[in-house]
């Protein structure tokens, strides 16, 4: 089966993360791939678009819906099967490590399948970096704002310039082996109590 | 001594009270272990991490501990489990559209399955004729007593629960929304859901599972065999710490304490009054406030619950026999009851005698007294069942 007439469905819902994971999956040829973020009658979506290969969420709840998909199919329709087979505990590992997880339509040679995982696996690792970065950027930002609300308080109870109150804080982050960040957050907590 | 680190997954329900409070009270520090508690989202992530080694011991459900062993529905890691952390413990809820229903056909006690599920199978006929879709309930696992329980109890009232009903799966956290929104009609989960779907008035609990099997282990705490064979001490530390902890939950004055631990938000993360009625056995069963009690709705360690029994063993991989999960053979069923670790249990706590609470240890409403050796024979006299699959 060639990469573009293998449907693929992810169902995740981070609307980015689906998005980074669609278009690594396009570029790579695979073109018919769908993304469902609703978990709402799931299955019943599921099997409406009848994929090959179905890329979900490890977070998301509703892996186990998909567990009850492999279970009936066996018995009543067609059978599906996770992807990696009993003797590939390492593929299964990347694949939680990166918090995915991949659930594939029997009958898709393993070797058409292994590019998707490799590739969704990358994707959601490159994603867990950036949502990281993000993070870190979004509480330097936090740090930011508490010191200098810390620096105004200082100066104006102080009576010292901005450069004054910026030293006196690193100094004494330094003294207590603290971060300026936590002193300063010291500062305003003292100053809400006192007012 | 230089205490030991373990990672152990929890699904946040009730019946993870053991586990909780030995962590939360300081048992299971006391025991030597450092244990970080990582609350989960579904059972294939608790499955799939125990199996991987990235947890070392996990809130099981009971037969998912059976499937991993006879590598059903996933990759075969043989689980043992010495320690049960809940018999009992779930409920069947239903809509107020279906309690009404359910009444008008009622002929009997409203608390005895077999005439509650003579009146579903009346209900489930009535809808056929008038060319409704069927009824559609929730459970939570396709290898999990909620899906075993509804079959059992339908099952004997004449309803196939393949063809005449759709069974769903649905994380438990869906399943009150999804009974609200009209996605499902029941659902079988354990505490606290059916409280809250009661709370919220969408839902009746119609039975507690204890109506249908008077005992089902529920979740087990599993650990991956070969993990126990290496770490005999660290189990049975761990064994040791639960026990002390399902002693401190069934001691009535400490209720209020273990509700409170429980009801944490990075724990289960409901309210506390909750839980507490589930730990009482004393639920809130109707919007309108009605109450019903029962000693055996949830046991934690009372009745020598924990103490894991093969023959309970064996009667979920007979469920799983008759419902075509798989096939009925003698070495399965060796293995499915070797998963249960009586053993592991008594050399921790000290070698103690089994209770026999009911005559064939299950205590089904419904068919012949269960026999654990003679599998295929039992299930030959129930009607409705499924042929595994070749």
């Amino acid at each position: 089966m060639p990469a573009e007439s293998t449907k693929i469905v992810i169902v995740d819902e981070s609307p980015i993360r689906a998005a980074i994971l669609q278009e690594g999956l396009r570029e790579a040829g695979f073109t018919t791939v769908e993304h469902i973020s609703e978990m709402q009658n799931l299955l019943a979506r599921i099997y409406a678009i009848d994929p090959d290969v179905i890329v979900i969420d490890l977070e998301n709840p509703s892996r186990d819906v998909l567990e009850q998909m492999f279970q009936v199919s066996r018995a009543v329709r067609r059978p599906i099967a996770m992807f990696v087979d009993q003797s590939d505990s390492a593929s299964i590992q990347a694949s939680v490590d990166a918090g995915v997880s991949a659930y594939i339509v029997d009958g898709l040679k393993k070797e058409r399948i292994k590019p998707v995982l490799d590739l969704c696996i990358s994707r959601f690792n490159a994603f867990a970096r950036l949502q990281d970065e993000l993070d870190r950027t979004k509480s330097a930002l936090e740090e930011r704002k508490v010191i200098d609300r810390a620096k105004g308080l200082l100066m104006k109870l102080k009576g010292l310039t901005e450069d004054e109150a910026y030293v006196l804080m690193r100094s004494t982050a330094m003294r207590e082996k603290k971060k300026i960040a936590d002193i300063a957050q010291s500062i305003i907590t003292a100053a809400e109590m006192l007012k | 001594m230089s205490s030991k680190s373990l990672r152990v997954g929890f699904i946040p329900l009730v019946d993870a009270a053991a586990l909780i409070v030995a962590v939360d009270k300081g048992f299971a520090a006391e025991e030597g272990l450092d244990v970080t508690l990582v609350r989960e989202v579904s059972w294939s992530n608790v499955r799939d991490k125990l199996n991987l080694g990235l947890f070392d011991a996990a809130h099981l459900l009971a037969p998912v501990a059976i499937a991993s062993s006879l590598g059903l529905g996933h990759v075969k890691v043989p689980i043992a489990a010495p320690f049960t952390l809940g018999v009992n413990g779930n409920a069947i809820t239903i809509s107020p559209a279906l309690h009404a229903a359910i009444m008008a056909q009622i002929e009997g006690e409203t608390t005895d399955p077999m005439a509650t599920a003579k009146a579903l199978a009346r209900v489930v006929a009535a809808r056929r004729d008038n060319g409704l879709e069927p009824l559609t309930f929730g459970m939570t696992f396709p290898f999990s007593t909620h899906n075993y329980q509804l079959r059992f109890w339908m099952a004997a009232g004449g309803v196939d629960p393949d063809e005449d009903v759709r069974l769903v799966v649905l994380p438990p956290p869906y399943m009150v929304d999804s009974l609200a929104n009209g996605h499902v009609d029941a659902f079988c989960v354990g505490a606290p859901w059916n409280s809250i779907a009661v709370d919220l008035g969408v839902g009746h609990i119609l039975h507690f599972v204890s109506d249908i099997l008077v005992r089902a282990a529920e979740k087990v705490l599993a650990v991956r065999q070969r993990w126990a064979d290496d770490n005999p001490d660290t189990v049975a530390a761990l064994v040791r710490a639960c026990q002390r902890a399902a002693a401190f939950i069934e001691k009535p004055e400490n209720r209020a304490v273990a509700a409170d631990i429980l009801a944490a938000p990075e724990r289960i993360g409901v309210d506390a009054e909750v839980i507490r009625r589930t730990l009482d056995g004393r639920l809130k069963v109707s919007p309108d406030g009605r109450i019903r009690e029962s000693g055996r709705y949830l046991l934690v360690g009372r009745e020598d619950a924990a103490r894991p029994d093969p023959v309970q063993a064996a009667w979920l991989y007979a469920q799983m026999v008759r419902w075509g999960q798989t096939a009925a053979t003698t070495e399965a069923l060796r293995i499915a009851k070797s998963v249960f670790r009586p053993d592991l249990y008594d050399a921790a706590i000290g070698a103690s005698a089994p209770a026999r609470v009911v005559g064939d240890g299950i205590g089904a409403f419904a068919g012949p007294a269960f026999d654990p050796n003679d599998i295929a024979g039992h299930l030959g006299s129930f009607v409705i069942r499924r042929r595994p699959p070749t």
